[in-house]
């Protein structure tokens, strides 16, 4: 039987002002699936991530999210987002245990206390990304590297049914990406969670994903990464291959 | 309640709080000093250093339309500031027009609607010019009952959404996301900074309003490494500062509302000094924004 659909979007468009950016895009992830998202610079990965998100609503077509539009979901903590670094201002006056226990804020209700559960949740996001050790210090500190992991365990907090990021790996040093590649196996194959990735770079995860989307504008490519290989693109070995490539695709 | 306020008030406080009069300024002020620092933490945060500012300016105008009206203005200030606050944040929200053009609007049209209506009012507007300067060191038993009441909602409205808010503030896309209320969270902070100006008017006056919103933080988040110790920290310098501003207004007969704002100003300066060296020191080790693929762990060089 096939897991049901976590992320769906059925003949989704989207256009800024007369531009498109998103043209009758069908896209499903599935419980436990681990499925990357690439497609050059400007492709529209991103406007997709925030209508799948609910964060945008599509010009055309439906987004579902856990089985309904994203308007009408109910626990909304069950989606987990890693959004790019760049657009946060990590500059607030906060420790890394306080950013990543706000991630907690919508699941424990937001009027609540953090409780025991909470408090170890934190815990274990923190050892998830080794960040354990730098849990006392102003997030505004932390290298590049260890803020996205700040994120990404602000994320895996909420134990999110999906998880989605956006570009997470950009710029980080092989420590981190290694850290992050294994926090997200954890999370797919200990919790039956789904990840939708956005990524230039997936050399960290190339050989953990399931399926690899090829998107400029449209979906031009959709299936496991052993059939993306045989059109001579390699995730892993090679993975500088794939930015290269993705540049010269055409809609 | 004013029998409390009014038992507190005779106090048997050493010098400069021994008379009545400076004991029901001081606890006025330490509510503001306490409050006006907790909300300007979020304020601060949400790039809108200006919005007391501006929630003032329309204060003003609501306090002049009391006066016209023979109402107590202090509820017609808070009617207009927390309509205008409303406005405010609806039309940053729908992207209608960025913050600071928002807020000048507010800033020209509260004061200069304030200065017209108060130009109609009996004594020819006289009876404003407390509330632009603030006159802590005439404020009564029922101002500070309003005051105390206000600073109780303050910190209890804090209390139970502060959570949230820090969500939003830390990263408002991904609370949205995750099913915060990340509208209403920023309604009720708007609301929550008409309040404090409100409750603020007659301790330091519209037009300082934001400064004990902003010059405490300031300080808190040099001296502080955490969100929650940022908070005490500020709201701590704010109460010093009331403290001190006080003290120094009866020695020198100086206008104590300007003191205040003066010492927060002060510690801000010093403080700066000191914890920009620091801080310079602590980046010259491990740069907090290095250019990406330049990432490396240094967990054994940070302080």
């Amino acid at each position: 039987m096939t897991p049901p659909a976590v992320l769906a979007a059925h003949g989704v468009s989207f256009s800024y002002g007369d531009e498109p950016v998103v043209e009758r895009v069908d896209l499903t992830v599935a419980a436990g699936e681990f499925v990357a998202l690439v497609g050059p610079n400007g492709s529209g990965k991103s406007t997709l991530l925030r209508l799948l998100l609910g964060l945008l609503h599509p010009d055309a077509g439906t987004v579902e999210v856990l089985g309904a539009a994203p308007g009408d979901l109910h626990d909304r903590w069950r989606v987990g987002y890693v959004p790019q670094r760049r657009i946060l201002d990590l500059d607030v006056p906060a420790t890394v245990d306080e950013v990543v226990t706000s991630g907690r804020t919508a699941r424990r209700g937001w009027w609540r206390f953090p409780g025991r559960a909470d408090r170890e949740a934190v815990d274990h996001a923190l050892e998830a990304v080794a960040l354990a050790d730098l849990r006392r210090r102003p997030v505004g500190a932390l290298s590049g590297g260890q803020q996205q992991r700040v994120l990404i365990a602000r994320a895996l907090v909420s134990e999110p049914a999906v998880l989605v990021l956006d570009e997470p790996i950009a710029g980080v040093d092989r420590e981190s990406q290694r850290l992050f590649r294994d926090s997200l196996v954890h999370l797919v194959e200990h919790h039956d969670s789904a990840v939708l990735l956005v990524s230039h770079e997936l050399g960290a995860v190339a050989n953990d994903l399931d399926r690899v989307v090829v998107m400029k504008r449209r979906v031009l490519f959709d299936g496991p990464p052993e059939e993306l290989a045989s059109t001579g693109v390699h995730l892993g070995v090679h993975a500088d291959d794939l930015p290269r490539w993705l540049e010269d695709l055409q809609p | 309640m004013s029998a409390v306020i009014s038992a507190l008030a005779t106090l048997p406080l050493p010098w400069p709080f021994e008379r009545e009069y400076m004991q029901l300024a001081l606890a006025a002020g330490l509510v503001i000093g306490i409050c006006a620092p907790l909300i300007g933490v979020y304020l601060v945060q949400q790039r809108l250093s200006l919005m007391g500012d501006g929630i003032g300016h329309l204060a003003f105008a609501g306090v002049a339309a009391g006066l016209l009206l023979e109402v107590w203005p202090i509820w017609t200030a808070m009617l207009v500031a927390v309509v205008g606050a409303l406005a405010i944040e609806w039309l940053r929200s729908r992207g209608r027009t960025t913050s600071d053009l928002a807020l000048a609007l507010w800033f020209y049209g509260g004061i200069a609607a304030g200065v017209v209506i108060a130009s109609r009012a009996g004594d020819g507007g006289l009876a404003i010019v407390p509330y632009l300067f603030g006159s802590i060191l005439t404020i009564d038993a029922s101002d500070v009952r309003v005051i105390v009441l206000l600073g109780i909602a303050i910190i209890a409205a804090l209390a139970l959404f502060g959570r949230a808010l820090f969500a939003i503030v830390v990263d408002e896309e991904s609370a949205r996301v995750a099913g915060i209320p990340v509208g209403a969270g920023n309604a009720l902070l708007a609301v929550l900074t008409a309040v404090t100006v409100v409750a603020a008017m007659r301790v330091v006056g519209v037009l300082l309003i934001a400064a004990l919103m902003v010059l405490p933080v300031a300080t808190g988040r040099v001296m502080s490494r955490s969100f929650r110790g940022t908070m005490a920290m500020s709201a701590g310098i704010g109460a010093a500062s009331v403290l001190l501003g006080l003290a120094a207004a009866r020695q020198w007969a100086l206008a104590p509302g300007g003191s205040i704002v003066l010492v927060a100003a002060a510690v801000f300066g010093v403080t700066s000094l000191v914890g920009g060296r620091r801080a310079a020191a602590r980046v010259t080790v491990m740069p907090a924004d290095r250019p990406p693929g330049d990432d490396h762990e240094d967990h054994d060089h940070q302080h």
